[in-house]
């Protein structure tokens, strides 16, 4: 029943072409090279009996005589309820760990239907993340999407892992694209901890470039399966731009018309399809994407940063190795922040004016003005927000985060020097030894 | 009367097909993909381009599983929605199937191939017959009458009639459901035709039943002051908002979807985040709207392909959406239209023609992208209705859309071909929207051509010589910005104290005037009476001749009465603080209009 063709008439960068009948647009095709093994490639272009294949592994080494079999499925992910965690795939769903095939699996279709807009329900839940500028400065909340814009050598993989390690959802999810075969052993050896609720997609830099565009379909495909059977789902993944940027390759390599610095013009469309797949699903689960993005030269209006601004609710913006808390922003925030304790939302504010204040006199002092009394308790305040609250290492639970943030500001100001309600002042302020 | 043909290549979401017969450019088409079992899934599909035998399709849905060689079904219809009772309130994908039925069908997620009706077929309405047995009427002709929400809805002769109809029957009032036939009527050409209350229209075409188009003259309030006063948009008139991520755009758009003095507001979420859609969804039916104490949603059509959704269907929404903006104002109503974001519907057109292999134009978007744009806004407008039972009436359609310009830079070709058609730009900047001062509209940048085009009308609802005093406002805020400018980089001590002062009142005017907190209840719905007047007592500071000793002074003043005004602007008009404000405000003015100069003095 299965075709099978020997003769492939063009090679071009990851796709080959050659005559067949029968072939559904999608499916999956499997080459058998001449070494004895196989390679798989998806049918991206119909027309007549020309099929183009895009080869997950790339061609290198594709024959033009080499048996090309085309399967009768598309793309589909092994899914299993219980046997996925702490495991690791490639791009294709293949594990990479060296442990056996995944056993009772069923097969699911990836990058599926999209989410009824009708079904979907305003976000109530927020996820806690034990990092104070994540949950008391820009509370993460189910269902959201949410970046990390950053720039290369910043630590954005340590934060991933240790959000991955700290956060409370039922399961997490890392998809990992263009990763350096260090960050991959960062990952597989720091996460040993997490793995029984951990599983990896995972593509590294000397991977085939098409496998690193089906990080995220496989990551959110499987996001979705246990979404809908009420678990709460963190997605995490690393990185956005390489991910773009293997779109970029393979566009080109189809003699796509670039729109914007040589990306395809759906980038935007292809982005969002993504991030879409953030979902709370009323009365089951809910699929919760974080997303680093690195800014090639740190420009905000580069296309992938650009496009995902207008898709993500917020951003966090990771910046000399802490998340900044003026360029981050969480959209939904709001929503959360009311349900937590009444002195959340005022004392947030209250901190980040005064290191606001604080950054101001650094400037000033930098440029040579005297300072007064109360610029240096700005300054040894600032000192000390960031040693204990900014510093990625801490980790603490939201209350106890919010009873050191009155702590450190009693450290340095008298009640009357902070914006804050008397009420909330009375009810939280230090007593004095 | 269908062609048929099959499927000769797949690319992405366009198929070309072999056909035999005829086709009509734009017609719907039907893939058929059997399935192993049940019946086959038809993917809808609309003729985009004809060569020879072969011609290209856009198909609205997911292609895998299509088949060199399967089954099309080109129909001779024109991609249409259906129009009639019980478009208000209702929740559409970008083609007009309605989201709640499809959930109650397929579940959480959008399955493929599955098309609803738009309206409900089984809802029975009041009708009451309006034209009789023997009428001479045209296209476009009341009927009858349904209530639908605040309004009676009117049923017409259809819109694609072409010269004079005779009434042949008509049904006696009673309820009826949509479809059954309401009237019969003999068409010019002698053939008999049955009407029901529902008719197709092409999406596409202009709705073209009215007598003439009108030069729009009247304002839409928003309740935006700095809309209503710098920047008005007109009834029937057009506006585009372009900015950056995170300058705003959702916020203010929502804030006219809700505030927005219209009878119908239709809201296109064209590619946009759903989580958008879903706030105005579940937050409009549990609000009351002051003007017909009824709740938002009874006014709201949201036709929504948001942007996971499929991106054929997402160039179809905009048409969909100003089509039933159209239909609604037929019947003599004040319509709304807001597209979020025509970028993404941009975007839409230049994937297809990336497919098509055309030659592209700036930034690879397709060579007729202006022209595109330009006369999808050529569909707002304020027309003249005329019907021998309801008399002489004005309907318009007022179209407001974003544009999200790559980077935020407003050269893009997106931008740059709306602002070549539309009445009013409110550009939104990001140095606006990081000093937070929202709505983060530009002062300087914006412009509307309707300001001085509707100025008899402004000056009947704001009080005589307003036009002017607003010239004059924006004059005095660009030269405090250019005093700003200048202080940068000279520094304040170099100023004069006149010309600091002025730079403080500028200052003031923005922020108690042009900013607005969206998420006051108060601040946010202010009515024309208290934007009049805020504006006069703002207009009253800027012209006070203030005798301040010093530049601190001035600026110590000068915030007091901005947090006074602010206070005032947060206070609801019966109440204490209201008054309390206003009096503090008076007080301040005079303590320091009575003093005299330090020069004064001196001399």
């Amino acid at each position: 029943m299965k075709k099978i063709y020997q003769r492939i008439e063009r090679i071009d960068g990851p796709v080959v072409m050659l005559r067949a009948k029968g072939v559904a647009y999608g499916e999956l095709a499997r080459i058998r090279l001449n070494d004895g093994t196989d390679t798989y490639a998806q049918v991206i272009k119909l027309r007549d009996d020309q099929v183009s294949l895009q080869v997950f592994a790339g061609t290198k080494g594709v024959g033009t005589g080499d048996v090309v079999e085309f399967l009768g499925h598309q793309v589909q992910l092994a899914y299993s309820e219980t046997n996925l965690m702490g495991r690791t795939f490639n791009g294709v769903g293949e594990p990479i760990d060296g442990r056996a095939p995944v056993a009772d699996t069923a097969a699911v279709a990836i990058a599926g239907p999209s989410f009824n807009p009708a079904r979907r329900i305003i976000p109530s839940k927020m996820i806690q993340t034990g990092i104070p500028m994540i949950d008391m400065f820009n509370s993460l909340v189910e269902s959201q999407k949410l970046p990390i814009f950053s720039v290369a050598g910043e630590p954005y993989n340590p934060l991933l892992a240790r959000i991955a390690k700290q956060a409370e959802a039922d399961v997490i999810i890392l998809g990992g694209m263009g990763l350096k075969y260090d960050d991959y052993l960062f990952f597989r050896d720091d996460l040993a901890s997490a793995r029984d609720r951990l599983i990896m997609f995972i593509h590294t830099a000397s991977d085939p470039v098409v496998e690193c565009m089906m990080v995220p379909d496989m990551a959110l495909a499987t996001a979705e399966q246990y979404a809908t059977q009420g678990k709460r789902v963190l997605v995490l993944l690393t990185d956005m731009t390489a991910f773009s940027d293997a779109m970029k390759e393979i566009a080109v390599a189809m003699e796509q018309i670039p729109a914007n610095r040589g990306y395809p013009g759906d980038l935007y469309s292809q982005l969002a399809a993504r991030y879409e797949k953030a979902v709370d699903i009323e009365g089951s689960g809910s699929i919760t994407v974080l997303a680093v993005t690195t800014m090639p030269g740190d420009d905000v209006t580069h296309p992938v940063p650009d496009n995902t601004g207008y898709i993500t609710e917020g951003q966090f913006y990771l910046k000399g190795g802490v998340i900044d808390p003026f360029g981050s922003l969480s959209r939904l925030k709001q929503v959360v922040n009311k349900k937590t304790r009444d002195d959340h939302a005022p004392l947030m504010n209250a901190m980040i004016q005064l290191y606001d204040g604080c950054r101001k006199v650094r400037q000033q002092q930098s440029m040579g003005f005297s300072i007064s009394s109360y610029d240096e308790h700005l300054l040894a305040y600032g000192g000390e927000f960031e040693e204990r609250m900014m510093n990625l290492e801490v980790n603490l639970p939201l209350e106890k985060q919010l009873d050191l943030g009155w702590q450190i500001i009693a450290g340095h100001f008298q009640p009357r020097q902070v914006s804050l309600p008397e009420n909330l002042i009375e009810k939280y302020w230090p007593a004095t030894e | 009367m269908t062609t048929k043909a099959v499927v000769a290549g797949v690319n992405g979401n366009m198929i070309t097909a072999r056909f035999e017969g005829t086709v009509r450019m734009n017609a719907v088409a039907y893939v058929i993909l059997p399935q192993k079992s049940g019946d086959p899934i038809r993917l809808k599909a609309e003729v985009i381009r004809v060569r020879n035998d072969e011609c290209d399709m856009q198909v609205f849905e997911d292609t895998r599983g299509v088949v060199v060689g399967m089954t099309i079904e080109i129909t001779d219809e024109l991609l249409a929605l259906e129009l009639g009772p019980g478009l208000l309130s209702l929740v559409t994908d970008g083609l007009g199937n309605p989201l709640e039925q499809l959930a109650q069908r397929s579940g959480y997620f959008l399955q493929r191939g599955l098309y609803l009706p738009t309206l409900d077929r089984e809802k029975q309405w009041a009708y009451t017959p309006v034209a009789r047995v023997g009428d001479r009427l045209h296209a476009g002709h009341t009927l009858g009458t349904v209530p639908e929400g605040p309004f009676k809805h009117r049923i017409a002769v259809p819109f694609g009639i072409v010269g004079e109809v005779e009434v042949l029957e008509t049904v006696p009032a009673g309820n009826y459901r949509v479809e059954r036939e309401i009237a019969r009527l003999r068409l010019p050409g002698g053939e008999e035709r049955a009407v029901s209350m529902v008719q197709q229209w092409p999406v596409k075409k202009p709705i073209r039943a009215y007598v003439e188009r009108l030069l729009p003259s009247k304002p839409l309030t928003t309740r935006v002051r700095i809309i209503d006063s710098f920047f008005p948009i007109a009834e029937g008139g057009t506006a585009c908002i372009p900015g950056p991520f995170g300058a705003g755009k959702t916020v203010l758009q929502q804030a006219l979807s809700r505030f927005g003095d219209a009878d119908v507001v239709i809201v296109a979420a064209c590619g946009e985040r759903a989580g958008e859609v879903v706030e105005t969804l579940r937050e409009f039916p549990e609000l009351i709207d002051p003007r017909t104490g009824r709740t938002l949603m009874e006014r709201t059509i949201i036709i929504c392909n948001t942007s996971s959704m499929p991106v054929a269907a997402r160039e179809a929404s905009v048409y969909t959406a100003v089509t039933v903006a159209e239909y609604y104002r037929q019947m003599g109503l004040r319509v709304l239209m807001l597209a979020d974001s025509t970028s993404r519907w941009a975007q839409a057109l230049r994937e297809m023609s990336g497919r098509l292999e055309e030659i592209p134009g700036e930034e690879a978007f397709p060579a007729y992208l202006g022209s595109v744009i330009a006369s999808f806004y050529e569909r707002a407008g304020l027309v003249r209705l005329e019907d021998p039972y309801l008399g002489e009436t004005t309907g318009s359609v007022t179209v407001v859309g974003t544009v999200s310009p790559a980077g935020g830079n407003f050269e893009e070709p997106v931008t740059q071909s709306t602002l070549a058609v539309v009445g009013c730009f409110l550009g939104l900047t990001y140095a606006r929207s990081y000093a937070k001062r929202f709505p983060a509209i530009s002062p300087l940048e914006s412009w509307s051509k309707y300001l001085d085009s509707m100025r008899s009308e402004l000056e009947g609802i704001y009080g005589e010589g307003w036009v002017d005093d607003v010239r004059e406002m924006q004059n005095h805020y660009a030269e405090g910005q250019r005093i700003g400018d200048q202080m940068k980089v000279i520094g304040e001590e170099e100023l004069t104290l006149e010309i600091f002062t002025h730079y403080l009142k500028a200052e003031l005017f923005d922020a108690v005037f042009l900013q607005q907190n969206a998420f006051s209840d108060v601040d946010a719905n202010p009515s024309t009476e208290r934007v009049a007047m805020a504006f006069k007592l703002a207009r009253r500071i800027v012209d006070q001749p203030f005798t301040f000793p010093d530049k601190d002074t001035a600026r110590d003043v000068l915030l007091n009465l901005t947090s006074l005004f602010r206070n005032w602007n947060l206070a609801a008009e019966d109440t204490d603080d209201y008054k309390r404000f206003l009096d503090e405000l008076e007080a301040v003015i005079e303590e320091w209009s009575g003093k005299k100069s330090l020069a004064e003095v001196t001399a």
